[in-house]
């Protein structure tokens, strides 16, 4: 009898669980539909169409042509160029990802020591490159070849130099100064979100790591702030990795284009070079397919890497 | 318990802190010189823009290249009036949107469990990887099919939805202990309300950046291939019309690009300094 009363009592309470469950999802679709509907129509589509389009002639003028893989073909047996970018995006992403990485990290815990006014000026000044957007102009300027670029007109007042220095235009220099301009805006995103993280740290946190004994800023850091840090610095690591594999796109706006010897040409630059300039869109789209492979390795790397510490 | 020190956290000392403050400021200093840089050009007299040795300072600053960016920005086909207008709704309508639909799709996505999940989180992720040059075309069909070319939504829908935003969102609300919505929902919130009322009061400093983020982005949005009335375009496209002149127009491109820069500034400072304010008080995260 008694055991009776008690599977009725877990089919009602099972019956219940489902209507609660299919209740709670409603309310949950109706949450993420505004979201994903516009995500679906301006991110999903264009991205599934955009896809195989690297398997194609694709040329702005007539229907795609499915090409197979001969796009990919030139790009590895033929186009030296590309191989040069390949290169470039590796030497520019390998140095200026961890470097910004480190960066990023760094400063923002190096401000969160400041009192409380200091800290938002401070921010302010390291993310104002990216709130100023594109001076390129500006940077121009500072790196101009001639005795009016102020870089030049420095070092030639100094004695450090003996003529002007052909910085946007030497294939010796072109990946220095990009790299130099490149680090000046790497501070964004992840940046920011790693600012945000270390403010929501819990003050008790580090009342019990006081009272647990922790004595400096280091100790500070490694048993407190980072430990409370992953999903900031996992954000952040994906908003670098993307930023140093598609940044090269600056020395199309700092320098001429394309840069001497293709010195500072790196795949984004040669996907711009192919889609916006010779229409070969389907070339191109073949060359973003690349990037995005790499890219999609590196942040599977990295993932493994910082998965190791943070989780 | 030892009793509270006027410091808020217990680690390091005077000396450590002044060290760090010269770091800081040296550092700073290496950041913001070109924006320093950008600002004296738009005050320099056209003479003193191409002086050898060029200066840092401007010796008679002028605000004639202002006066001349009002005057063209005056005498255009289109009161410059408008212009304002399109670019201050279009940033207020995505940012707004952003943050309500960012921030509740992505509590879903990181505190409940439902079918399709798992999926979502995935596509979000590798979508942030993505970068291709013909996007913007397919964006043109879709848009073009839809029929809103050349409307403010072609210069509002497409940027509302980021995946930049909903990771985010999601990585920071991931934080929070399931013990907290676990409680509201015993007590019968639905989970619209557990969202608002419950997960966004405690993640305060994510949204305020995601807002500056939103507002930075939607502040550049330029719509070149998206809008050809003259009458629909933001402030950057026709800041950039101007100013692409040639080289008589120098010092009004460097005014332009100065007071193209205060808006998102402003808006930084304003979030920025709550963020700031937000010292989370109590042991709400996992």
């Amino acid at each position: 009898m008694a055991k009776q009363e008690k599977s009725l009592y877990i089919e009602d309470n099972k019956f219940r669980y489902t209507l609660r469950e299919m209740k709670k999802n409603v309310g949950v679709y109706g949450l993420i539909a505004p979201y994903f509907v516009l995500f679906l129509i301006f991110m999903i589509i264009p991205v599934c169409i955009s896809l195989p389009m690297g398997f194609t002639n694709f040329n702005m003028a007539q229907f795609p042509r499915w090409v197979g893989l001969s796009n990919f073909y030139s790009l590895f047996l033929e186009d030296e160029v590309f191989l040069k970018a390949i290169e470039n995006t590796l030497v520019f992403a390998v140095v200026t990802g961890p470097i910004s990485y480190i960066l990023c990290f760094i400063l923002a815990w190096l401000i969160n020591e400041l009192p409380g006014p200091m800290k938002t000026v401070f921010t302010f000044v390291f993310y104002a490159p990216t709130l100023a957007g594109n001076i390129y102009t500006t940077w121009q300027l500072i790196f101009s070849g001639d005795t009016y670029g102020i870089m030049n007109a420095y070092l030639i007042n100094l004695g450090i130099a003996k003529g002007a220095i052909q910085w946007l235009t030497d294939a010796n220099y072109i990946m220095g100064v990009l790299i130099v301009v490149q680090l000046w805006m790497a501070l964004g995103a992840g940046f920011l979100a790693i600012r945000a993280g270390l403010q929501g740290i819990p003050r008790d946190r580090y009342e019990a790591g006081a009272i647990e004994g922790i004595k400096n800023r280091g100790q500070e850091l490694i048993y407190v702030t980072i430990p409370a840090m992953g999903p900031q610095l996992m954000f952040a690591a994906v908003m670098q990795i993307t930023s140093s594999f598609t940044a090269g796109d600056i020395g199309r706006m700092l320098t001429a284009f394309p840069t001497t010897d293709y010195a500072g040409h790196t795949i984004m630059t040669h996907a711009y070079d192919y889609g916006s300039i010779r229409y070969e869109m389907g070339y191109s789209s073949a060359i973003c397919f690349v990037l995005f492979a790499v890219m999609l390795i590196a942040n599977w790397a990295i993932k493994k890497l910082l998965g190791k510490y943070l989780d | 318990m030892r009793p509270k020190k006027s410091r808020k956290k217990y680690g390091g000392s005077r000396g450590g802190d002044i060290a760090i403050f010269i770091l800081l400021v040296l550092l700073g200093l290496f950041m913001l010189f070109p924006i320093y840089l950008s600002a004296i050009q738009s005050i320099k007299p056209s003479e003193e823009l191409f002086l050898f040795p060029p200066k840092l300072y401007a010796m008679a600053p002028t605000n004639q290249n202002y006066v001349d960016l009002i005057n063209t920005a005056s005498n255009m086909w289109v009161p410059f009036s408008r212009y304002i207008f399109n670019s201050v709704f279009v940033a207020i309508v995505v940012t707004v949107a952003q943050l309500i639909f960012s921030s509740s799709a992505a509590y879903a996505l990181a505190k409940v469990q439902f079918p399709g999940r798992k999926m979502l989180n995935k596509i979000i992720e590798i979508t942030l990887l993505f970068t291709s040059t013909v996007l913007y075309i397919m964006q043109y069909i879709v848009m073009a099919t839809m029929g809103i070319i050349d409307t403010y939504l072609a210069i509002t829908l497409p940027y509302i939805a980021t995946s930049m935003g909903l990771f985010l969102m999601r990585q920071f609300i991931g934080q929070l202990p399931d013990a907290l919505i676990e409680a509201a929902y015993l007590d019968g919130a639905g989970q619209v309300r557990i969202c608002w009322q419950i997960v966004m009061p405690n993640v305060k400093p994510a949204w305020l950046t995601l807002m500056i983020f939103a507002f930075n982005g939607a502040w550049q949005i330029t719509g070149y291939s998206f809008i050809y009335n003259e009458a629909l375009k933001p402030i950057p496209t026709v800041l950039q019309q101007i100013s692409a002149s040639g080289i008589a127009r120098a010092g009004v491109a460097a005014a332009a690009t100065v007071v193209l820069m205060i808006p998102p500034m402003l808006i930084f400072l304003l979030c920025q300094s709550s963020v700031v304010e937000t010292m989370a008080q109590s042991g709400l995260k996992d």
